[in-house]
């Protein structure tokens, strides 16, 4: 797996409490930063209706979708009960300031594509 | 090692605690429960509808054995504490077995009260309180013909009604002259009375019961006037009384409860009491609703985070007999210094009795129709002034402007398949389902699993009604005020007030000191704190964008399939053929999917991905186009007709009118939306009767309208006042939108605020204290300074790029 880590940036490229996307043509990622600069990607689509969690407000370490307001945990992606559904996490790493984001996403999680 | 806590009591209201600590901090304790009664928790106040067949045991059931399990909770049922060591921190069970403890809670309830008659130890005399009551009732119906239930109580009505089902012939002794004279005035007791005796059942008050008779098994009941009742059955709901045994035999602070402070401890500081069996602020409660809000608070002082006080409940009963509504609260019978207020009809089988004291409702009782008890009950907890609605209080909820529910709140009578929250499709047999399925006992509840009334809110009552008809009256009702989130226990007003009198000029500095649950809120505290802060200190530059809602962060409404909407602002309505074309070759470069004409006389243009969104900005900046916040909790549209520029009818310039106010006031951010209009005549052709604040030009000059809306719930606006100049309309429009920012709480819109507070109260603010107006209409134009600057200019040329931008493009 450590073949696939990809660069994507700098930590300070995304807001924090905030997320930046990583456009695919196979579906956008979402990399997201936590206030105490913990670092999460998740693949771009809600398990409810798709929406585009990157959009999100981040707080502690969930998002809530903008489309209707679940809340999914950014280590896992499973949203928080009593919703039930998950999006696919993948591995991210910061060495130093820079992420890396490996495209092969955790085991768990149906919604990969 | 963790931390020992053990409760004395396997019912409602210590298991309610437990969850609560469960919630706040899993990790805080090893929890070990004692119960005497050999089943899991169960929903005692459903006891009556399982008497009555309506339900079983199994759907009241709130948590099984397998939910002890889960939770890592030692459950030792079937056994009794007979006696605690408080100095060696331990407890005695009835077995012999010894448990330590570091911290202990008692929920041991309440126990019936037996009249101490001759006979009352007869076979087949019995109380009404627990599974094994309903047990031997259902037991003796299907052998017994007869049965006596003494005392016309809620209790007792429930039981007879419930052996009625059961097929017995039951007779009702009740000691004074009208039932249930807690809960009930004397026209409602009588109704009540005539409904149970059309379904067959015998009353008789006053009766005061001298003796029970029979060898071994009950034969008979005498009453103390020598009337003899034959019965094989007697069940005693004459009253509860705290379970305070093993506290006062360990030497805990009695009186009639278990006694305990704001924070539910009782004198043994190791030792906290919840539910019936305590005694607090002297009263003592045999419902359900006051267990939540102390389980509430006591859990909270157990895991250490000690906030929040029980200052004790106010409560509302149901009678739960299938078919008969009775509601009431409060002081339903009044005294020298309160009104009536009557309503009756006699052949519907409706009344309707409000007491009325200082323009408040202090009591209700209702009988026959109840669906807006719990509005009444509103009204009272938040002791709002009924000045302004009082002509039409008594006819409900309904009356006040509301055609988006009407008759249809009604709720008893829905089909299953009827639809209760149009907004996610939840229909009325959804949530009786889940609520059963799932024991659902709140609204937030509720709302979780069902998402029922959780988005636009219009159909909280609607829920909440069938909350209660579903689990029973006395389900648990919100505290008296609402916090803002389950981040704190704040209210809205009171962070309000915090940040304006400490000078808290950020969200961090808000939450830092009104210490805050969570580490940085939740996506409903944040824009609402961000708005406050913002509201108050608009020139402390404190706008945290990572806390707004995506929209008022990327100045676009985002679409169900995550592209964007593009609103230009058109003044007043109006536009020009520059703006059509720039529009029009705007929609041509990014192939804009639709464009649509808004009722905000506009134009909008949808399909636009994030990207794109800066540049069509730009394009659009070039022919003096500017962002029309559709998109935010702020001034959207003024509404115009041509008025008498081009109008026969039209009596002033009142598309100059809505120019000057769009220009007065756009960018400005609110506590929800805000729209204006104004019409150049009383035909009002831009319908500036619902709108926030409206406009209605006359011959003499201009009438004011707030607190209109159209959208969930139509509301006609109220009339605030007439002024004679231009000048004028606009002070007054500034002085209505800054006193609306500043009092208002987010996400309220103007209509439910001015209900709130009242018509007269915003009139005495703004329309009678000229000063005032002033000073709202001063701070109102100060805080412009700082919101009057295009945001898609600033993005257009560069601003905020990452907002746009992916951060890495993949094979691109």
């Amino acid at each position: 797996m450590s073949e696939d880590w990809i660069e994507v940036g700098a930590l300070s490229d995304i807001p924090k409490m905030g997320a930046r996307v990583v456009s695919r043509d196979t579906g956008d990622i979402a990399v997201f930063r936590t206030a105490d600069d913990e670092i999460f990607a998740l693949r771009d689509s809600c398990p409810h209706k798709g929406g585009p969690l990157s959009q999100g407000i981040v707080h502690g370490k969930k998002v809530a979708c903008p489309l209707h307001d679940w809340k999914i945990n950014l280590d896992s992606g499973v949203a928080v009960a009593p919703d039930e559904g998950c999006s696919a996490s993948y591995p991210v790493k910061l060495e130093g300031e820079t992420i890396f984001l490996s495209l092969t996403p955790n085991e768990g999680c149906p919604n990969k594509d | 090692m963790k931390e020992r806590l053990i409760v004395i009591g396997n019912g409602m209201a210590g298991m309610r605690t437990v969850e609560e600590i469960l919630k706040l901090d899993a990790e805080a304790y090893d929890i070990t429960v004692f119960g005497s009664e050999p089943y899991g928790n169960y929903n005692r106040i459903m006891l009556s509808p399982v008497l009555a067949g309506d339900k079983t045991i199994d759907e009241i059931m709130i948590n099984d054995e397998q939910w002890y399990v889960d939770n890592d909770i030692t459950l030792h049922k079937g056994k009794t504490i007979v006696d605690i060591d408080r100095k060696a921190r331990k407890v005695i069970v009835d077995d012999g077995s010894e448990h330590d403890y570091d911290r202990l809670l008692m929920a041991t309830g309440s126990n019936p009260f037996m009249i101490p008659l001759p006979g009352h130890d007869l076979e087949g005399v019995i109380a009404f309180r627990d599974i094994h009551d309903v047990d031997t009732m259902i037991d003796a119906s299907k052998n017994y013909k007869h049965a006596v239930v003494i005392g016309g109580g809620l209790l007792g009505l429930e039981a007879a009604n419930g052996l009625m089902q059961q097929g017995m012939k039951v007779t009702v002794l009740h000691l004074v002259d009208t039932l249930m004279e807690r809960q009930m005035d004397s026209v409602a007791g009588k109704m009540l009375r005539k409904s149970l005796e059309e379904r067959g059942m015998e009353i008789l008050m006053p009766a005061s019961t001298k003796e029970i008779a029979g060898k071994d098994r009950v034969e008979k009941v005498i009453l103390e006037d020598g009337r003899e009742i034959d019965t094989d059955l007697v069940v005693m709901a004459v009253g509860i009384r705290p379970n305070i045994e093993l506290a006062s035999k360990v030497g805990i602070h009695c009186e009639r409860g278990v006694v305990v402070n704001d924070t539910m401890q009782t004198f043994d500081p190791r030792i906290y009491a919840v539910g019936e069996c305590v005694q607090h602020r002297g009263e003592t409660y045999g419902l359900v609703a006051p267990l939540f809000e102390m389980a509430k608070v006591c859990a909270n002082h157990l895991v250490r985070h000690g906030i929040g006080l029980y200052e004790g409940s106010v409560t509302s009963t149901k009678l739960k007999v299938t078919g008969i509504d009775l509601f009431s609260a409060g002081d339903f019978i009044g005294d020298e210094n309160t009104e009536e207020l009557v309503f009756q009809d006699a052949s519907r089988g409706v009344y309707r009795k409000l007491v009325i004291g200082d323009n408040k409702v202090k009591g209700a009782v209702m009988y026959g129709d109840t669906i807006d008890g719990s509005w009444y009950f509103d009204l009272m907890r938040d002791e709002t002034d009924i000045t302004d609605f009082r002509e039409k209080i008594l006819f409900g909820q309904a009356h006040l402007g509301d055609s988006g529910h009407g008759d249809e709140n009604r709720i008893a009578m829905m089909a299953d398949t009827a639809e209760i929250c149009g907004c996610n499709g939840i229909t009325k047999g959804d949530i009786v389902q889940s609520i059963n399925v799932n024991k659902l006992l709140t609204l937030e509840e509720v709302r979780a699993h069902t998402k029922a009334s959780s988005s636009c809110g219009s159909c909280t009552g609607l829920v909440e009604s069938l909350l209660a008809h579903t689990v029973g009256g006395d389900y648990s009702v919100a505290p008296h005020l609402k916090p803002l989130c389950g981040c704190t226990e704040h209210t809205h007003d009171e962070i309000r007030k915090a940040i304006k009198e400490n000078n808290l000029r950020s969200i961090r500095a808000t939450m830092d000191f009104l210490e805050w649950d969570s580490e940085d809120g939740c996506s409903k505290c944040r824009p609402a704190l961000n708005y406050y802060v913002m509201c108050q200190y608009p020139d402390a530059e404190s706008d945290d964008s990572q806390s707004r809602f995506i929209n008022e962060r990327a100045h676009a409404n985002i679409q169900k399939d995550a592209t964007y909407s593009v609103i230009p602002r058109m003044w007043g309505g109006g536009t020009t053929p520059e703006e059509l074309r720039a529009i029009a070759d705007a929609a041509d470069k990014f192939k804009v999917k639709t464009v649509h004409v808004t009722g905000g006389q506009r134009i909008a243009m949808y399909g636009l991905t994030k990207e794109e969104l800066p540049e069509i900005w730009g394009d659009l900046n070039g022919a003096g186009l500017v962002s029309g916040h559709a998109y935010g909790k702020a001034l959207r549209t003024v509404k115009t007709c041509v008025g008498k520029e081009w109008c026969r009818f039209g009596t002033q310039d009142s598309t100059q009118i809505g120019i000057d106010l769009e220009k007065m006031t756009w960018g400005s951010w609110t506590p929800h939306k805000f729209k204006m209009a104004a019409s150049g005549c009383p035909r009002n052709c831009a319908e500036a009767t619902i709108k926030d604040f409206g406009v209605v030009c006359v011959d003499s000059g201009y009438e004011l309208h707030i607190g209109g809306n159209g959208g969930i719930k139509v509301r006609a606006t109220d009339l605030l006042c007439t002024v004679k100049t231009d000048e004028e309309v606009l002070e007054y429009a500034a002085a209505f939108m800054q006193i609306y920012r500043e009092q208002a709480h987010y996400l309220e819109r103007t209509a439910p605020w001015i209900e709130r507070v009242g018509l007269t109260y915003v009139k005495e603010q703004i329309v009678d204290n000229e000063e005032q107006r002033k000073a709202f209409a001063e701070r109102f134009l100060f805080s412009q300074k700082f919101a009057q600057d295009d945001p898609w200019e600033a993005r257009a040329k560069g601003a905020e790029k990452h907002e746009f931008e992916p951060i890495k493009q993949l094979n691109a």
